[in-house]
């Protein structure tokens, strides 16, 4: 048996365990009158999802191995992964295709099953099983989640019908592409290296952070299984406890997966920012803010029927969600509106199936429900916690719906299509600004409402005791001013956002050293709220007073037309030309071109572009000199070195006011499937980053060919002009040495230098005219990129002392770079930490209740 | 009138507003023509242009000025619409990588007089592995 059909074979195993689990659990929830055969089937349906979480696990092992082991006959490991990739991004290539990814979250939801029903064991021992049995009625719901999950690989094509049940990650290359012409003339052949992880997601973010994304998604099922388990077997409110903790523990998950992505994005991109409101990104953030609604409406949902109800509606909202954002970033609807590139495997059919099964089963199955819920009895009191957490939990889902429709355009346009109708909206041109106008007000609100809803959360205001808010508002209002005064803060939007965001630190400080007196336990919204508004901060000023600095004062008296001169001629002249070793002023800067750089791959250090030969079509060069850095000699000239061929480094020089220099190096990668993709380089000071990146190079330097050839006749002292440069031919003498030549006594070489001046500097060539005893003549040529020039010592006429050279001129080296100053942006990053800091303390809470609450049969 | 009922009316009243504001200011895919007529009623939304650039028969793209030496920020091209008007593109920002390989650009943006003024480029450049499929590669001409 190959690999590859053991793999399969796994996943065959795997989706059947997966329905035989789910149905055995099914019966063992629905035999209720007897109990003795319930239990039989229990412990049936346990063994079928042990036999199912190790067929998954054994997927995966089978697939890593494949990319580990570089079997190019399997196309997975082909189109994904390649000889050159390093081994610690090897694991990156593993969910780099769809099928390894959808493999990812089922890896983790399968662990998390087994976990499941770990801590549901206890509970269902120690209780009477008539009482309190979860495991049965939640695994039911979670593992027929896991049952479409794993269809989702099963690569079955049902005959007869041109229906496709998932795709495999297991097929070889000549059943993956059996129209190929390099199959058809040989189909043995086997590749011999692959077509490469994209070098793109070689980083170690994008080592942690789909793992990390695809935990949240599976995590965001418990709850929601949790739900259903409750609604079916009429425990309406008893899901509470148990699916709660789940529920933050989704959130912190998730959140911290969607803010690597913002992260790696912001490092790795010249986006110019860790969110770009990209229908991709936006598809999993709008699930997130529903989800942290639903876990807010949780908290009061036992004593409150309109928050059980909105908790409801909410859990299942943001699993269908998440499965709608899958149906998103996979169908391939998306199309023109996102950059993110995912192939369409044609699996848009099953994911819409999947999408309306769910909607349909959980408002089936919570509409059966709905008149046996509890009802309240008095309207909820503006002065009650109840009250301020549902306006929270409000607000975050009008923020989500706001940002859910514009995304949702292209299923719009294809809706209307499929009716016959034509529908010719596109999404929003500048979607930052776009979405920004709006979450700008609503996480305003938001704040505010952490705020006083902490403080009626921990009871500090009863009715008519409205005026223990009013210390920190003033507080908060004093402190604004004096940052707004200070700071310029000077759009009426950004005011009312810092003031919010300053109130929320004032009264979750107050409630946590005032109330709490620090005790970490019950502190974890108040952090919570604390790292959400140092985010909203961060955010308010690296982007909304964002800086470009990279001005170009030189371009502005050459173009008059409007375009340019609208917004005072800066909005358009935002870049800056950088000349190959010619110091150029920007702002407090002085930015010096220094020459492309290429990275080997055991050298520390970026070394000239020039000291090596790549080898065309490999990831390995040749050394055209010792490749020495830092005093130490790494290869000697002519080793083979292992290199990333697709990078480019653009060294420039920093020089800061104070003299002190920081050297930067943006990027530009020539990437196999997008092009040429542009990395900054970040210079990080406590209070700003300066995020630099290349905007355009020249083709390639080594390729540009030389101008025609002038010659110069010249004496000893005489100026002339080459290519517009000054030239002073300043002594011409013999020397010992030409670098590349092996001189013998009867050889003679002389060496001619020449000054020439640029604008600010001057620089000395000094080419060499060598001539042996048979009268052979060497001119060895020296060329100088500062300058564009190659000059060659052509002649040397003794009769009458004067020396000829010639002289070819080329395109100097340049690039244009762009220089974006982003003030207090480690304020957004702070801010994360903190806010997961203060998620996991809430966990780490309401997880303990969960387990107090079990060990007295309660939960 | 109870306060949750104020609530929910507000409620309500801020999802149709949103419902209301999304398709207003979402954006339409149009031809320079209608982008000409929508220029001179003075309807300055972004709108998306969908078209081809300007190739002679040897495949070489006609009408395409860059000259960073002079202004790294002005690009220039011809870019010929569905309905096969041609017309002028600026693009006040370096030249996009990648442009001269794109098959189909769309430009974002309006016209303004003779010339079509554009804040962003999506450009689909053909794929070198996957037959028939489209990357889609985006430039954007930022606002900071």
């Amino acid at each position: 048996m190959t690999i590859g059909n053991f793999g399969h074979l796994s996943v065959i195993v795997s989706f059947v365990t997966a329905l035989v689990a789910t149905f055995a659990y099914y019966k063992a929830t629905t035999l209720k009158a007897n109990a003795l055969e319930a239990q039989t089937w229990k412990s049936f349906a346990r063994k079928a999802y042990y036999v199912h979480a190790a067929a998954i696990v054994s997927v995966v092992i089978t697939l890593f191995t494949i990319i580990c082991t570089h079997r190019f006959d399997y196309y997975y490991a082909w189109d994904n992964s390649s000889l050159s990739s390093p081994v610690q991004y090897l694991i990156s290539c593993f969910w780099r295709g769809q099928e390894g990814s959808f493999l990812l979250w089922m890896l983790w939801q399968a662990l998390l099953g087994l976990l499941l029903i770990r801590l549901n064991r206890f509970s269902d021992a120690k209780t009477s099983s008539e009482n309190i049995a979860w495991e049965a009625p939640v695994m039911t719901v979670y593992v027929l989640v896991q049952v479409f999950l794993t269809s989702m690989i099963l690569g079955v094509v049902i005959p007869g019908l041109d229906f496709k049940i998932g795709s495999t990650p297991f097929l070889t290359l000549r059943e993956a592409m059996p129209n190929a012409a390099f199959l058809q003339m040989n189909p043995d052949f086997i590749p011999k290296d692959g077509q490469g992880l994209n070098p793109l997601l070689q980083n170690y973010w994008m080592v942690i952070h789909p793992p990390t994304l695809f935990m949240g998604f599976a995590l965001a099922c418990v709850p929601f299984a949790y739900l259903m388990a409750g609604l079916w077997q009429k425990k309406f409110t008893e899901w509470l406890r148990p699916a709660l903790p789940w529920a933050l523990v989704a959130g912190v998950v998730l959140g911290t997966g969607i803010l690597m992505g913002g992260y790696w994005a912001y490092e790795t991109l010249s986006f110019n920012s860790y969110w770009s409101w990209d229908p991709v990104e936006n598809a999993v953030y709008v699930p997130w803010l529903v989800l942290i609604a639903a876990f807010h409406t949780m908290l009061i949902a036992k004593k409150n029927a309109a928050a059980l109800k909105a908790s409801i509606i909410l859990i299942i909202a943001q699993f269908v969600l998440l499965l709608y954002s899958t149906f998103l970033a996979r169908s391939g609807i998306l199309g023109n509106a996102s950059v993110h590139s995912f192939t369409d495997l044609g699996l848009s059919g099953q994911l819409l199936i999947y999408l309306f099964t769910f909607i349909g089963v959980s408002v089936l199955v919570s509409a059966r429900s709905w008149k046996f819920l509890p009802v309240d009895k008095d309207e909820v009191s503006p002065y009650s916690r109840e009250f301020w957490l549902f306006m929270g939990a409000t607000v975050l889902c009008l923020a989500s719906f706001q940002v859910l429709l514009p995304t949702s355009i292209p299923v719009w346009n294809k809706i209307v299509e499929g009716f016959g109708g034509v529908s010719n909206l596109a999404p929003p041109t500048d979607a930052a600004s776009y979405y920004s106008k709006f979450q700008l007000w609503f996480f305003a609100v938001v704040t505010i409402l952490t705020g006083v809803g902490q403080y009626f959360w921990w009871k500090r205001v009863q009715k008519g005791k409205m005026q223990d808010l009013l210390t920190p508002a003033w507080i908060a209002l004093f402190i604004s001013a004096i940052v707004i005064a200070f700071a310029k803060v000077n759009k009426p939007e950004y005011m009312v956002l810092l003031t919010a965001s300053v109130f929320a630190l004032v009264a979750n400080a107050t409630i946590i050293f005032g109330i709490l007196r620090g005790n970490y336990r019950l502190s974890g919204g108040a952090v919570t709220h604390i790292g959400v508004a140092m985010m909203l901060i961060g955010i308010l000023f690296s982007s909304g007073y964002q800086k470009t600095i990279s001005l170009n004062n030189s371009g502005l008296a050459i173009f008059n037309d409007e375009s340019f001169q609208k917004n005072d001629n800066k909005e358009n002249k935002e870049n800056v030309l950088l000349w190959l070793s010619q110091p150029t002023r920007m702002g407090e800067y002085m930015l010096t071109y220094r020459g492309p750089r290429i990275e080997i791959r055991d050298v520390p250090q970026y070394v000239p572009r020039p000291w090596v030969e790549l080898i065309e079509g490999d990831f390995h060069a040749v050394c055209l000199q010792d490749i020495e850095t830092g005093g130490k000699v790494y290869h000697k000239k002519g080793d083979t070195v292992a290199v990333y061929p697709e990078n480019v480094y653009y060294e420039v020089e920093y020089r800061e006011p104070s003299g002190q220099i920081v050297t930067l190096y943006p990027r530009v990668q020539t990437n196999k499937t997008m092009g040429t993709v542009v990395s900054p380089d970040i210079k990080k000071e406590a209070n700003k980053d300066l995020f630099s990146f290349v905007s355009m190079v020249p083709n390639n330097p080594d390729e540009e060919e030389w101008g025609k050839t002038e010659q110069h006749r010249v004496a000893i002292q005489d100026t002339f002009f080459i290519n517009d440069y000054v030239a002073v031919l300043e002594s011409v003498g013999r020397t010992e040495q030409v670098e590349g030549v092996k001189l013998t006594n009867n050889d003679i070489a002389v060496q001619a230098n020449i000054r020439i001046l640029d604008r600010e500097r001057e620089y000395v060539v000094s080419p060499t005219f060598a001539i042996n005893q048979d009268r052979m003549v060497l001119r060895k040529p020296e060329v100088n990129d500062a300058l564009g020039l190659r000059i060659q010592f052509f002649e040397i006429d003794p009769k009458t002392g004067q020396f000829t050279f010639t002289t070819n001129s080329k395109q100097r080296d340049y690039i244009v770079l762009k220089v974006v100053e982003k003030p207090l942006i480690n304020l957004l990053w702070l801010g994360t930490l903190v806010l997961i800091v203060g998620f996991t303390m809430a966990v780490v809470r309401r997880f303990r209740d969960f387990t107090n609450q079990r060990a007295k049969g309660v939960a | 009138m109870k306060i949750t009922h104020i609530i929910a009316l507000i409620v309500i009243a801020v999802a149709v507003g949103i419902i209301v504001s999304t398709a207003g200011d979402a954006s339409t895919y149009v031809t320079f023509n209608e982008a000409e007529v929508m220029a001179k009623d003075g309807d300055g939304k972004s709108i998306h242009v969908v078209g081809k650039l300007k190739k002679d028969p040897a495949g070489q793209i006609l009408g395409m000025a860059y000259n960073p030496v002079i202004d790294a920020n002005r690009f220039e091209f011809l870019l010929i619409d569905n309905n096969n008007r041609e017309q002028k593109v600026v693009y006040s920002n370096p030249k996009p990588q990648d442009f001269d390989k794109s098959e189909q650009v769309v430009v974002i943006g309006q016209m303004q007089g003779n010339y079509f003024q554009c804040e962003k480029i999506l450009m689909k450049c053909p794929s070198k592995y996957e037959n028939g499929k489209f990357e889609v590669k985006e430039a954007t001409a930022k606002k900071v």
